[in-house]
């Protein structure tokens, strides 16, 4: 599982298949709050998306999705989160407590946007993790 | 015990999970087969939490005009929230064990508990 | 509102992101910034510690601004201040050590040791700064996940030990689970400060008493409690020395905070003596682990396998605390808690200097060495006695205050066992103090990078002397300790 699988029928189909995996990802990560769904769920489903294209299409995925790119991505979605976390602390607010991150605006919209754009966060996150699970398992370590 | 049985099969279902998982972990000698046995045991865990937040008659945990405030209406949200760390959690230490078995498989050339511990018997 | 319980682990977790960020540029960058961190977790917990002594009440945090019990609480209390502020000072004292130990051990991958060394620190800062159960489990995975991995890169047999340690580690983790959603579905909360106000009307319930042993027996197997310790000895022995002294220090302790934690503040008065015999279990268990412990490290070759199964019976002297449930025992196990830490991290941090300058780890080999690295030996030496129990060392403190416990609980046989082990710790300890003071000059067996031994550099020295030094002034101030900290973490249990 090292190397690509050759079959150029599977490499045809996941190039058709992984935008339309990847738009409903989002529609995963953006509609958690209501319907099955959120963060973590969408983030894996994007993982899988790029593990496809691995897969099927070998040294090409690594141009688009490059080797380290999986734990950069991971430490910039929960860098996001982090920061996102600590806006309310400055002003005057908890950790995490998304109404009082912007002083002035309605906490009931700040809450909704907040965890909006923390699912949103925690979706970079995983989908950085799981890719850079698979890498290193596939690839042999840092190197 | 039919009885018991007919009464907490979720539970009796949870009960035998964990034991198959344990087994697996436990007994097999192959690497691949122990990390299968936790993930079952892991994934019992997970059903005992479910099973436990379920209601029969209830909707989801989203406000809605027909069923009104009465939270008996509503199945219970966080042991969901619960299960899904829990399995993130889960996710975790497959991906770090995975990684140790290929590191294992790489210095020592087998997956076989006994051949490796004897390796390492032997280097030591 | 103070903001300190929640900045203390979120500071680290911070940093542990940032610093894996710069990583990726360079590695010595990435631990300037852990440093950082750390030193800015340690500031805030010892602010933290001396507001909770000089006010005498805890500080209570609502993450996220939801009230507890419907939100997680983070309280900082006597027990979370004196853990946080001791888990965040090794955490400095490692993190200054580690480089020229991992430049010589594990060169080429200290990018991700940074990273993962602070987020292992804020796991455990985690773990005693929480008020809800759940969290508690969470934080515990997240110190579990980075040990495994800190633990795995270290010498050719590691991640053979690692992996056993994964499944124990897993399966001790499922347990606590276990525990929690028995508590969850019987008393309808997660919050330990309402369960304790709820739990005493379900004293008679089936699935409590249930659920008080599934999670103890998570607990017992992380602490490596007697017969549960099986997974320690191999995973002590081939971790990279830096991380032997971070993780052999702390993580076990961590989980008898835990154990002491829900018997305090969780579970009714008495629910572990007179309910279920939960305590009395846990002491005779420790009693076997402590002679186990002593006994085999007696017959080990190898100065670290000796440490680590010294370590199985020193964490048993905390259970032992915990099985008299009495205040005077209980504050000679927490007592211990921060002795041990000073002890052993000293000594597991003079076996890396050893191998650092001379590539040897067999006692055997160590003649001579007294005259060639003296200060470091002379650190060795304070840890020996300390850990003998030589006043005015901390050992020796500790080892009082269990025996009058003992004395108080009538318990004649864990008198005689903490006595005895102390005869054996001189027995494998002198061992290697004689010969580490012999005149013979080294043969030569191993080839290491430096054959002429001398102290190690600033960097490694400073350390393992700071711990020293705290070995003996933690012997000193033990009183200033007791009376300010230790006695009011043990005022439920009543005079």
């Amino acid at each position: 599982m090292t190397s690509r699988y050759d079959s150029i029928f599977l490499d045809r189909v996941a190039r058709a298949i992984v935008p339309v995996v990847q738009i409903f990802a989002f529609y995963v990560i953006t509609h958690g709050h209501y319907s099955p769904g959120g963060g973590f769920q969408g983030g894996v489903i994007l993982a899988a998306s790029i593990i496809l294209l691995r897969i099927s299409t070998g040294e090409e995925s690594f141009e688009r999705f490059p080797r380290q790119a999986g734990i950069g991505l991971a430490g910039v979605g929960a860098l996001l989160f982090a920061l996102l976390g600590f806006l309310p602390l400055l002003f005057g607010g908890a950790f995490l407590e998304y109404g009082m991150a912007i002083p002035g605006m309605d906490p009931v919209t700040l809450r909704y946007w907040g965890i909006f754009f923390a699912e949103l966060f925690i979706g970079f996150l995983v989908w950085g993790a799981l890719v850079a699970i698979y890498d290193a398992l596939t690839t042999g370590g840092v190197d | 015990m039919s009885e018991v049985v007919a009464g907490y099969y979720p539970y009796v279902m949870v009960g035998l999970l964990l034991l198959i998982g344990f087994h697996g972990m436990a007994m097999k000698r192959n690497y691949m087969k122990k990390i299968i046995g936790l993930t079952i045991f892991q994934t019992a865990i997970y059903l005992l939490f479910i099973q436990g937040a379920a209601k029969s008659g209830a909707t989801i945990p989203v406000r809605s005009t027909e069923f009104g405030t009465a939270a008996a209406n509503y199945i219970n949200p966080l042991p969901q929230v619960i299960v899904l760390t829990a399995i993130v959690v889960g996710v975790a230490i497959t991906g770090v064990a995975l990684s140790l078995m290929l590191q294992i498989h790489r210095r020592y050339g087998s997956l076989d508990e006994e051949v490796i511990l004897k390796q390492v018997g032997e280097e030591a | 509102m103070s903001q300190i319980p929640v900045l203390v682990p979120a500071v680290l977790l911070l940093t542990a992101l940032v610093s894996l960020l710069v990583g990726l540029k360079g590695q010595r960058a990435g631990h300037a910034v852990a440093l950082a961190g750390a030193v800015a977790a340690f500031l805030l917990s010892a602010i933290g510690l001396r507001e909770v002594v000089s006010t005498g009440e805890a500080l209570h945090y609502a993450m996220g601004g939801w009230m507890p019990p419907l939100g997680i609480a983070f309280v900082m209390d006597h027990l979370a201040a004196y853990m946080t502020t001791l888990i965040t000072f090794l955490g400095v004292v490692v993190l200054i050590y580690a480089p020229r130990s991992f430049g010589h051990e594990i060169a080429g991958r200290e990018g991700f040791a940074w990273p993962t060394m602070v987020l292992l620190v804020a796991g455990l800062a985690g773990m005693c700064l929480t008020g809800d159960i759940f969290n508690l489990y969470v934080f515990l995975e997240i110190s579990a996940l980075s040990a495994y991995a800190l633990l795995a890169v270290g010498d050719r047999a590691a991640p053979v030990a690692v992996f056993r340690y994964l499944l124990v580690g897993a399966v001790a983790g499922g347990f606590y689970l276990i525990g929690v959603a028995f508590l969850y579905f019987t008393a309808g909360t997660l919050n330990m400060a309402d369960l304790y106000a709820r739990l005493p009307e379900l004293v008679e319930n089936q699935a409590v008493v249930t659920a008080s042993v599934f999670i103890v027996l998570g607990l017992a197997l992380k602490m490596a409690l007697f017969p549960f310790h099986f997974w320690l000895p191999d995973v002590y022995t081939n971790a990279p020395s830096a991380v032997a002294g971070l993780v052999a220090p702390v993580m076990t302790k961590v989980a008898a905070y835990a154990i002491i934690r829900i018997f305090l503040d969780v579970f009714p008065p008495g629910f572990f003596t007179e309910v279920v015999p939960v305590a009395s279990t846990i002491g005779w268990m420790s009693a076997a682990g402590i002679l186990y412990g002593s006994i085999l490290a007696v017959a080990q070759q190898d100065l670290r396998r000796m440490l680590a199964y010294s370590s199985v019976s020193q964490v048993a002297y905390v259970g032992i605390g915990i099985g008299m449930a009495n205040p005077v025992g209980l504050i000679g196990g927490l007592l211990h808690i921060m002795n041990h830490a000073l002890m052993k991290g000293c000594l597991f941090l003079v076996g890396g200097a050893i191998r650092y300058r001379t590539g040897r780890t067999r006692i055997a080999d160590f003649a001579g060495l007294g005259r060639t690295m003296p200060w470091t030996m002379a650190a060795f030496t304070v840890g020996a006695l300390a850990m003998i129990g030589i006043p005015p060392t901390a050992g020796f403190f500790s080892k009082w205050y269990l025996l009058l416990g003992a004395l108080e609980a009538g318990n004649g046989w864990w008198f005689a066992v903490i006595v005895a082990s102390s005869l054996l710790t001189a027995v494998y300890f002198f061992r290697v103090v004689e010969r580490i003071y012999r005149e013979e000059p080294p043969e030569a067996t191993d080839d290491g990078p430096e054959q002429g031994a001398t102290d190690p550099p600033a960097s490694m020295l400073g350390p393992i002397l700071v711990l020293a030094a705290g070995v003996l002034v933690a012997g000193v101030m033990n009183v200033v300790i007791v009376r300010a900290v230790l006695e009011h973490i043990v005022a439920p249990l009543g005079s």
